[in-house]
């Protein structure tokens, strides 16, 4: 009977918050925009290759050509060929580097592509054409793909053009040619099938992380909200278990929580092609194990917060840094070794892990055997320290 | 007025008899928070059917007082029973007997007065039709029926607060606490919830403990009240006993206005037996000073038959307010509200000690 009472008095007090929760039009749009603006943020802003796109760059050409033969002319051609097809950025003319220096700083280009005076004389004399890319310091991220992308596209010409000759040198079928200039064939591949992008690694953290903010933040402003308003007294005064009260609020705060996991998953499903390519019932089951290894700490700290106010700030210097911690954006292997140790100590870290293996690389439940014992110790454990805490904390 | 009131309640009383049962037992009740003592040492008993009043200014220990018995808060020290069990140790068999009419609404604004109702049935061991109908019956009682299917939010302060009456209700409960019910009323509302009250503990027999800063209220509901202040019980007895241990005797002061007062009608009111003396402060206005039971009543006859045109009458009886006076020393700091926030004790205490 004590379970019942138990179950169907939480149920009742889920079932209340909830209600309060839908009538509160604005809180409810909040709710629904916050993970929204989350993946549009996150989606768009973190740069990838592929997001190079009509990036005005200045292009000067200095070449003065060798004995009638102008090899620059031929190489811009190719550029703008292969430009014409991916569309990565506008050419503009532009004189000189000076020249270049000044459209960078005027904001007309984010970087410059300069070819050398002798780069005909040069090559012609069998010696290396030089081509300089010019780029902008101010913006190291933009400046790193233009790079990155500039120097793969030459490569590849240069590669072309080294096949051509070699073919014609040597007599040689292209593809052989191809052998001799690039002897190796260097080929990247996912464990799994398909294309992979930033997105898809910070999909399901950033899934773990609304559903954990969600409860962490939610559980404390429910609780004190309720005993500053002195509604707590109405519950607390009535014959019912003090825990249904932990377990009311933290399923209402829960159902939040997964309603705007949810969101984001359809979101990342919709908007950026990300692909669940484990058991999605094992990922609400690992969110659900996320919630539960957090409201032991979420309970703690709401005991010992006296009002809203300082429970809210509380969390919040929790969770911010937990953020940052747990793998969500950067990976933990980036940090230093006291932060990997702090990371370690962090469900979110395990969470966020787990629904990455799940939902990337499509694990099932024997691969997470380490993940899932950890969150089930690291809850059990800090639900046995809040519910005496909290028991002690609403008698005060 | 006063003492009319008090004659219409005591004759209901006296239809039927107070069972002598004791309702409420505390004994040594004592709260400290860090270190400073909220409640010290309180004892008294409430017999079943009583209203039982806790009067005192603000921080004197009421709301303390009424949160340890009503097992939100847990006493450092001393016992208490309520209906024969203990608030600590059997809480929750406390809780069924019990409910609370806080200070603060005890009300969702979002969600509907019968929602809210619901809710806070539901969470005593009530069968589903009878609490909907008893949700019916409450709401009905207090005029709030129209207003079912509208939200809390919505309602003016006195709704909310017969909202906040009736939610207390609910569970049918042998003792009512009510903190400070009347806080904040226009007086309207005040005299409808402290009429409420009255009805409460008469149609269904609760026990009633109100905690009040305000005399008059004391004086108007309650059988018996007690005098707390820092935290100690100052004095316990009825309203009329507690007035006696000012004046010593049952001395009637009135002041009466007659604006067509005769050297004749001064005379007579002299000549009356229960009269100790007549004074005339002006062309209209005198004061007499009478004893006995019957004073009053004596002296209104009297003026009646003599054909005296009475524009207004002052009974001058000692008030709660003399009482708390002579007892504590000092006067009731009404006006200035320095009601103590609970966790925030420290920085605020020092300024109670200052006499």
């Amino acid at each position: 009977m004590g379970a019942r009472t138990l179950i169907s008095n939480s149920l009742r007090i889920a079932w209340k918050d909830l209600m309060e929760l839908f009538r509160n039009r604005m809180g409810l749009v909040l709710l629904i925009l916050m993970p929204i603006f989350m993946m549009v943020m996150v989606g768009f802003i973190y740069p990838s290759e592929t997001s190079m796109k009509n990036v005005p760059i200045a292009l000067v050409n200095e070449d003065a050509g060798f004995g009638g033969y102008n090899l620059s002319s031929t190489f811009i051609t190719m550029l703008s060929r292969i430009n014409d097809n991916a569309s990565m950025m506008t050419l503009k003319d532009a004189s000189s580097l000076e020249d270049v220096r000044g459209m960078i700083q005027a904001g007309d280009a984010e970087g410059g592509i300069i070819v050398s005076s002798d780069f005909t004389a040069d090559i012609m004399g069998g010696q290396q054409g030089t081509i300089t890319i010019v780029t902008d310091q101010s913006n190291p991220q933009m400046s790193a793909i233009i790079q990155a992308v500039l120097s793969e596209v030459f490569k590849q010409m240069g590669t072309a053009l080294a096949q051509q000759n070699v073919a014609e040198q040597l007599n040689l079928d292209p593809s052989k040619a191809l052998a001799v200039v690039e002897p190796f064939n260097v080929q990247v591949k996912g464990s799994v099938e398909g294309d992979f992008s930033y997105f898809d690694f910070i999909a399901p953290g950033i899934m773990a992380m609304t559903v954990m903010m969600s409860v962490m933040t939610g559980l404390p402003a429910a609780i004190s909200h309720e005993r500053e308003v002195g509604t707590l007294d109405g519950i607390m005064v009535a014959p019912i278990n003090r825990l249904s009260v932990i377990l009311g609020k933290t399923i209402a705060q829960m159902a939040r929580g997964i309603l705007q996991g949810v969101l984001i998953l359809v979101l990342a499903m919709v908007l950026f092609g990300v692909t669940v390519h484990g058991n999605i019932l094992l990922v609400f089951v690992l969110l659900l194990l996320g919630v539960f290894s957090f409201v032991g700490l979420g309970v703690v700290l709401t005991s010992f917060a006296k009002e809203q106010e300082t429970a809210v700030m509380l969390m919040t210097t929790i969770t911010f840094p937990m953020l940052f911690l747990s793998g969500v954006f950067f990976p933990i292997e980036q940090m230093p070794w006291f932060m990997q140790a702090v990371s370690k100590a962090l469900p979110l870290t395990y969470v966020a892990d787990a629904l990455r293996k799940v939902m990337v690389l499509g694990a099932d439940i024997p691969m997470l055997t380490n993940e899932l014992a950890i969150l089930i110790g690291f809850g059990t454990v800090m639900i046995l320290i809040a519910v005496p805490v909290f028991k002690r904390a609403m008698t005060r | 007025m006063n003492s009319k009131e008090n004659t219409i309640s005591s004759q209901a009383e006296g239809e039927e008899p107070l069972e002598n049962k004791v309702m409420i037992e505390v004994k040594n009740l004592t709260k400290k928070f860090n270190g400073f003592t909220a409640v010290d040492q309180i004892s008294f008993e409430v017999k079943e059917r009583e209203i039982f009043g806790l009067l005192g200014p603000n921080g004197a220990g009421k709301t303390t007082t009424i949160r340890m018995l009503s097992t939100l808060t847990r006493p450092t020290e001393g016992t208490a029973t309520i209906g024969g069990y203990d608030i600590v140790k059997h809480d929750n068999k406390v809780r069924q007997q019990i409910g609370l009419v806080s200070e603060k609404m005890i009300m969702y604004d979002r969600l509907t007065a019968e929602e809210n109702l619901r809710f806070f049935g539901k969470l005593y061991d009530i069968p589903k039709n009878v609490l909907n109908q008893r949700i019916d019956e409450l709401l009905e009682l207090v005029q709030l029926s129209k207003w079912k299917n509208s939200k809390v939010g919505t309602f003016s302060t006195g709704m909310r607060q017969r909202m906040n009456v009736i939610r207390a209700l609910l569970n049918m409960p042998k003792v009512l606490f009510l903190d400070e019910p009347t806080l904040g009323l226009d007086p309207q509302s005040t005299v409808e919830v402290r009429e409420f009250i009255k009805k409460v503990n008469r149609e269904n027999r609760t026990t009633i403990i109100l905690t009040t800063h305000m005399m008059i209220e004391a004086d108007r509901l309650c059988d018996r009240i007690g005098i707390i202040d820092h935290g100690k019980i100052a004095a316990l007895d009825t309203p009329t006993n507690l007035k006696k241990l000012v004046s010593g005797n049952d001395t009637t002061v009135l002041k009466l206005e007659i604006p067509n007062l005769t050297r004749k009608l001064v005379t007579k009111m002299e000549s009356l037996d229960c009269v100790r003396s007549v004074s005339q402060e002006n062309s209209s206005h005198i004061k007499i000073h009478a004893t006995g039971d019957k004073a009053f009543d004596t002296i209104i006859d009297s003026l009646r038959a003599e054909n005296a045109k009475v524009n207004s009458i002052e009974n001058l009886q000692p008030t709660l307010e003399d009482v708390f006076l002579h007892i504590t020393g000092r006067e009731m700091r009404d006006k200035v509200d320095n009601k103590i926030q609970m966790g925030n004790h420290r920085h605020s205490m020092p300024r109670r000690r200052i006499r």
